[in-house]
């Protein structure tokens, strides 16, 4: 390891890093803009000189970039220097010139990384008093806000919107001192990864406009660590309240997912928390009710738990802790899973090839660092789009590499790289059933029925291993493209196989496995990334459960008096004639959800339950990664969390295992000693009785402001603030100052770094993992034993038939997922219902765009208008899930037009 | 030991002195202009509020008793949608005009605002926003700042180059 | 015998008041020097403050913490009213204005006075607060060394009238008041004086700015109260002892009653007090106890000495 000195002090560093990484990564504070640690280095800013000098005689020395100049042993430098400082601090003053007169008024002041660079290089004098450059701002949709005049033309924008995140509609314009970063018109920024400019923006060019709506400042938020609930990929994020809102979501690093981002159902997508369409008070035949006809809710809720005819319901968008608690409660017989048959058929084979393969399941970090990648049906920017962003830098890796070889540079030289790299692709192949997003950076993307992508996948674990049967009746095209992508697997370091619930198909997941494993018996270090519809999806397989079909099936034959129902809409989960008369056969529906739903009009009692903002609890991720996710504010209302509410059913029928649990501690502690696939998340996160100095860790900054003034309106003598019994964590300002555990970090702030960036200090080494690891631990692992399950049965070929349609599932970031769309801004991107069809097929019903076709499913009428879509395989119908409206729950499916 | 005796005779002659006490109630004391009494939300030479809801007065406020919350109209100006300060815990110690940085929030020289009921003593902005520039006339912070809001175009502002023509190359 | 308990009923009376009064005076001349007006309010001149003190002492909680040596709490407020008021009986207010005319008069003055510090020993030590006992502790130790050359400093005076009987010590300063002769004496024991009633500039024991409000620091209400009034009466005590040994008691022209002359003396020690009280600052402990042992028990020694050797040799 290189040892380089600093201010005369000598230091040992790591190799490869520049400078600025290197001084960083020591703790030492250096100013800096246009340097990210995944962006690399451009040496635009000009603000983070430093002074080296040749040996220890030299005393003049030179002024150099330090973002630009590579770590060498024996190095002299210094931070510190007069004329290095002053420099830094003149560079700040002509940024200033131009720099609006803002920050009363701006989203980002307060947590704003140019106020803290001005501070911290001590310019604080204007000198030029001449007039300030203006621009016109432009209108960039409803998820970012644009002021163009703040801006300092450090590049990060573009850098990350085109370069990284392959978005195509932000760009540079304009010359000399009037480049303007913006559209070419205005518009809504298309790239779903947008909101990660509001984070990027070292100022107050681009800031989130949903926290614009019910603006707080950083310091005035109550935070807590949490997770993403918009999709199976388990996304860190600090979720931020005030006054009974949550005002912002904002990423929280974590190396072994997310990194610094964030996709923009996740950022924006929090919204359904503050919805009007809330349950606050507990309901009993859609009265509010504490006390009903004077008893107590629980006791409604108990004398309808009639013994043998009361079933639990569990969802997938509930933590663990409350599915566990359920099933618990009305015992494992009685317990279903509230997923629909092909989600539950999915997620389950899943789970299954992740346990009995012997590869294992990649972190989108381990994705990011694949090699080849190869996707099987699944549109993956719309079904898990965090994932996309991470098969956009697979798919730089091997020309990245070959650069480096090539110009005998570091990775993090950014634009020297991107030279040499120009428009090269790393190897992506990408099956679906359409055109996806990927689509263009990808080597060959090929379109045909779910089935067929199936045949594709087994023909190419054919050519990998012999013990998978050939593909009998394959065209000459798909026989190449199987040889095409067997042959670039063969060269591969870190293959990586996606599929998931997006094909919508069975054998693709099957065929994809077939292929990890095919490879990982080559001696190759596969991985699999499986996607799954929602944030406990793999949680709630695990737990394990029966299918929902055959709680319809006992309702039928009257064998079901009470369904408790946590956290659902079965509206989503069966078809709506099923849905009815589930409701219509059983007696009484008591309900645990946040939000007023179809279900919640059948249901006879309904239980105020907490969202992930008023809750706390485990999440399972498509990686099988545990994650624990804190309860932010102590709501008002009788909101609390649903494993809150069962326990005390439970405390009141006398259950016996449930009545002695009382607070989270003792529901993970019974989770981890009656399910042994759970042991080990007793360990996600310190205890309740943790302390840190003797302290809690406040959800509140020091600033916290108005605290005798908040409440005050309602009565001048300040109630005793809430005390969270559950975690380490206080609901206050008063507890450590320091840093906590990484699982529990409700807030990134150092002294002098106010901003986002402020999360350097908090890593081992810039970019790298948090001080004490990753939050979460894997609960899945694979199973190498030398034998490989391999799938044989392949799937006959899809061939289209006369008058019939298969419908396939099209998937999308905004809209399919059920708890977003209550959020205007996601709503507003939403796609109205559509049929998405081949030309050919078009002609064969004589419509042709924006016709309505009408069909039949299950009974039910449906009336689309037709898109057309010459991506599709004749024969194959596309067609939206999970928008309100659209009620087909089962996909792919044969109809009859 | 003679300064002591001296300190005596000193303090002594102060029998004739000139008494320094005002009568409160009877005769009222002058206050200058920058007494620290109680506080009142000003208006801009416009009319406007002048309250941009900021949040520097509430962080800046060490007994934390001020709480606001701010919102912006249809032209992007930001006004707060509600400002309550708890005068029973104010300690008038003039920090949160020294944050402004609208010269919106202003401590005036009015102290006589006891009150039988501490509830009273919560003020919301009806009771806090006066029709006054305060002790700062003329400035305008709209005036000086780079959004454009409601009769002020970017580049309408003090100092200001009108708004840059992206389609130029021109130097 | 009539006789007798009028005057004890009139000392009584005019020593209460006399103390309670004395409220009001203190506030009043404290302002004055500082040019305020002090209490104005309540009645003419502000006088009834101290009947509205003396009502919200007396509605005050009586409060005796839990943690306090009960018995003893309420003892020791006790002890300094009654120690101070039992030295008044030996003061000669006019020729033949005394409640006991004891030829160990100006002993009973010394053993008296000294009882006081168990007051403030048994009310810090009781109150069982740190602060408190800190304050009792200080206020032993600096009566205990101010009492000793208080006690031979006035031996000068027994030297120079040869008796212990404070009438007869008035009568002998018919010719000159002792002042003259004793003005050494007379400086160490207004000294000791204040440091035995330990009114400022020698408040060590209470001290608010170092501990809270030292040995009653726990007391609220009457007991305070008691402490309050016995500090005042403790000035009043002293003051009439300058009178009567040095300034020449009741004595004066006949165009006044005596004991009219030994009140407007008394007042104006009275006044002084204030006066040391507006202009001085506190010495900090060891300073205190540093110039008693060092400077004043020195000199006290030294006055006594030449006193009885100018004695000695003008009878010879």
């Amino acid at each position: 390891m290189p040892i380089i000195n600093i201010d005369n002090k000598n230091y040992e560093v790591k190799e490869g890093k520049n400078l600025l990484e290197a001084c960083l990564s020591l703790g030492l504070n250096l100013p800096y803009f246009c340097w990210h640690p995944v962006l690399g280095a451009v040496g635009a800013c000009r603000q983070c000189a430093v002074k080296v000098f040749k040996d220890a005689d030299d005393t003049k020395g030179r002024i150099i970039m330090s973002c630009m100049e590579p770590v060498k042993d024996q190095l002299r430098m210094s931070i510190d220097d007069k004329d290095a400082r002053s420099f830094r601090e003149h560079v700040i003053g002509w940024l200033m010139i131009n720099h609006p007169h803002d920050c009363a008024v701006c989203d980002e002041g307060g947590a704003c990384h140019l106020q803290d660079m001005t501070v911290m290089t001590g310019h604080s004098y204007r000198d030029y008093h001449f007039t300030k450059r203006t621009y016109n701002n432009q209108y960039l949709g409803p998820f970012l806000n644009h002021e163009m005049n703040r801006c300092i033309q450090c590049y990060r924008c573009v850098r990350f919107y085109k370069d990284f995140a392959g978005g195509k509609d932000l760009d540079v314009f304009a010359a000399h001192n009037h480049v303007y970063f913006g559209r070419q018109q205005d518009g809504i920024l298309e790239n779903e990864f947008s909101g990660n400019l509001a984070e990027i923006c070292p100022t107050g060019v681009f800031t989130d406009k949903t926290l614009k709506q019910h603006y707080t400042r950083k310091w005035d938020l109550t935070s807590a660590a949490s997770v993403c609930q918009g999709c199976g990929l388990g996304c860190n994020i600090l979720a931020g309240e005030r006054y009974g809102a949550v005002r912002q979501i904002t990423n929280r690093f974590n190396a072994a997912v997310n990194g610094y981002f964030l996709c923009d159902r996740g950022r924006y997508g929090y919204e359904f928390v503050n919805s009007d369409q809330r349950i606050k008070t507990p309901m009993v035949y859609h009265g509010p009710a504490e006390q009903s006809n004077g008893i107590p809710i629980l006791d409604h809720v108990h004398r309808r738990m009639v013994p043998g005819k009361t079933i639990g319901i569990g969802s997938p968008r509930a933590s663990l802790e409350s599915n566990a608690v359920l099933k618990e409660l009305v015992g494992a017989d009685n317990f279903y899973l509230g997923v629909s048959a092909a989600d539950h058929d999915l997620v389950s084979l899943s789970l299954r090839l992740l346990r009995q393969g012997p590869v294992r399941a990649a972190s989108l970090q381990d994705a990011a660092a694949a090699d080849v990648v190869l996707i099987l049906g699944e549109d993956v920017t719309n079904t898990a789009p965090m994932l996309a962003l991470s098969v956009r830098q697979a798919v730089r890796r091997m020309p990245v590499a070959a650069a480096q070889q090539q110009v005998h540079l570091a990775a993090w030289q950014d634009a020297a790289i991107r030279e040499a790299v120009q428009d090269d692709k790393g190897p992506l192949f990408i099956l679906s059933v359409q055109e996806t997003k990927l689509d263009e950076i990808a080597q060959g993307a090929w379109h045909t029925a779910p089935d067929n992508i199936a045949r594709i996948g087994y023909a190419v674990s054919h050519l990998l291993n012999d013990a998978i049967p050939e593909v009998t009746g394959m065209s000459e095209q798909g026989r190449d493209i199987a040889a095409t992508i067997a042959n670039t697997l063969k060269t591969a370091a870190h293959p990586l196989i996606i599929a998931g619930y997006g094909g919508g198909s069975e054998a693709i997941l099957k065929s994809a496995a077939n292929v990890a494993w095919a490879l990982h018996d080559l001696g190759i270090d596969a991985m699999l990334s499986f996607t799954v519809p929602e944030c406990n999806s793999v949680g709630l397989e695990m737990l394990d459960g029966h299918r929902l079909e055959s709680a319809l099936g006992r309702a039928l034959n009257n064998g079901i008096d009470t369904a408790i129902i946590l956290e659902n809409d079965l509206y989503r989960r069966l078809n709506q004639h099923s849905a009815e008369r589930f409701f219509s056969n059983i007696k009484n529906v008591i309900l645990l959800d946040h939000l007023y739903n179809a279900t919640a009009e059948k249901a006879t009692v309904i239980l105020p339950a907490g969202t992930f903002a008023e809750s706390d609890g485990t999440l399972v991720n498509n990686e099988g990664r545990a994650q624990r996710f804190f309860q932010v504010f102590a709501p008002t209302s009788a909101v609390q969390e649903s494993w809150r509410w069962l326990l005390q059913v439970a405390a009141v029928c006398g259950h016996t295992t449930l009545s002695s649990l009382q607070h989270l501690d003792d529901v993970v502690k019974y989770m981890a000693t009656t399910y042994p696939q759970f042991d080990g998340i007793t360990t996600l996160t310190p205890d309740a009785h943790f302390r840190l100095a003797g302290q809690k860790v406040p959800r509140e900054p020091h600033r916290y402001s108005g605290r005798t003034a908040m409440l005050a309106n309602k009565n001048v003598s300040e109630p005793k603030p809430a005390e969270d019994e559950d975690t380490a964590l206080s609901f206050t300002m008063e507890g450590y100052r320091g840093e906590p555990p990484s699982s529990m970090i409700p807030f990134f702030w150092q002294p002098g770094w106010n901003s986002v960036q402020a999360v350097n200090k908090y890593q081992v080494e810039t970019g790298g993992p948090l001080h004490d690891g990753n939050a979460g631990k894997r609960l899945i692992e694979p199973n190498v034993n030398g034998h490989t399950p391999f799938y044989t049965e392949v799937p006959e070929p899809y061939l289209p038939l006369k008058e019939h349609l298969l419908l396939v599932p099209c998937y999308h970031i905004f809209g399919s997922e059920e708890l977003s769309i209550h959020t205007p801004g996601i709503a507003a991107r939403m796609p109205a219902p559509y049929l998405l069809l081949h030309s050919e097929d078009a002609k064969r019903f004589q419509v042709t765009e924006g016709h309505l076709l009408h069909f039949m499913d299950n009974g039910h009428h449906y009336t689309l208008p037709v898109i057309i879509n010459d991506t599709l395989q004749q024969g194959v119908a596309g067609i939206p899930v999970g928008l309100p409206g659209m009620q087909i729950a089962e996909v792919p499916q044969l109809i009859k037009v | 030991m003679f300064s002591l005796v001296r300190s005596m005779w000193l303090i002594f002659l102060h029998m004739f002195h000139k008494r320094e006490t005002y009568q409160y109630p009877e005769q009222k004391a002058p206050l200058p202009a920058r007494w620290r009494g109680r506080i009142a939300l000003t208006r801009d030479p416009d009319g406007g509020e002048r309250c941009v809801g900021c949040y520097l007065c509430a962080a800046a406020c060490p007994v934390d008793c001020i709480s606001l919350q701010s919102t912006e109209d249809e032209s992007g100006r930001r006004y707060p949608e509600f400002f309550r300060i708890n005068f029973s815990r104010c300690i008038f110690c003039g920090f949160c005009e020294e944050a402004c940085p609208t010269y919106a929030i202003q401590l005036l020289p009015d102290f006589e605002m006891a009150e039988y009921s501490r509830q009273q003593l919560v003020y919301e902005k009806e009771d806090l926003l006066i029709n006054s520039e305060g002790k700062y006339p003329g400035y305008n912070y709209y005036k000086v700042a780079g959004m454009a809001i409601q009769g002020k175009n970017k580049g309408d502002a003090r100092n200001e180059e009108p708004p840059v023509d992206v389609k130029s190359l021109l130097p | 015998m009539t006789n007798f308990w009028w005057i004890i009923g009139g000392v009584l009376f005019a020593l209460l008041n006399t103390a309670a009064g004395l409220i009001w005076v203190e506030r009043r001349m404290l302002a004055l020097w500082q040019d305020r007006y002090g209490p104005n309010r309540a009645g003419p001149f502000g006088l009834l403050v101290v009947l509205a003190d003396t009502l919200k002492l007396f509605f005050k909680e009586d409060w005796i913490p839990p943690f306090a040596d009960k018995i003893v709490f309420v003892f020791a407020p006790g002890v300094v009213m009654l120690s101070v008021l039992m030295s008044f009986v030996v003061m000669p207010f006019g020729p033949h204005v005394i409640v006991a005319d004891l030829n160990i008069g100006l002993l009973f003055f010394l053993a008296m006075s000294s009882l006081g510090v168990y007051s403030v020993v048994l009310g810090g030590w009781a109150s069982n607060n740190k602060y408190a006992l800190l304050g009792a502790m200080r206020g032993a130790s600096q009566m205990i060394s101010y009492e000793v050359f208080m006690g031979l400093a006035l031996m000068g005076v027994v030297v120079l009238s040869g008796s212990f009987n404070l009438r007869e010590i008035v009568e002998a300063q018919r010719t000159m008041w002792f002042i003259v002769p004793q003005f050494l004496g007379f400086l160490i024991f207004l000294v000791a004086g204040v440091a035995e009633t330990h009114r400022l500039p020698f408040d060590i024991p209470e001290a608010e700015s170092e501990l809270v409000a030292g040995f009653h620091s726990e007391y609220s209400g009457m007991k305070f109260g008691m402490f309050f009034i016995g500090e005042y009466l403790g000035i009043t005590l002293i003051s009439g002892m300058l009178v009567t040994l040095y300034f020449g008691g009741w004595l004066g022209p006949a165009f006044l009653p005596p004991v009219i002359w030994f009140a407007i003396k008394t007042f104006c020690f009275i006044l002084l007090f204030i006066l040391f009280r507006a202009s001085m600052p506190r010495p900090r402990y060891d300073q205190l106890m540093e110039y008693g042992w060092k400077v004043l028990f020195p000199l006290s020694i030294l006055n006594l000495l030449v006193t009885a050797a100018i004695k000695l040799w003008l009878n010879n």
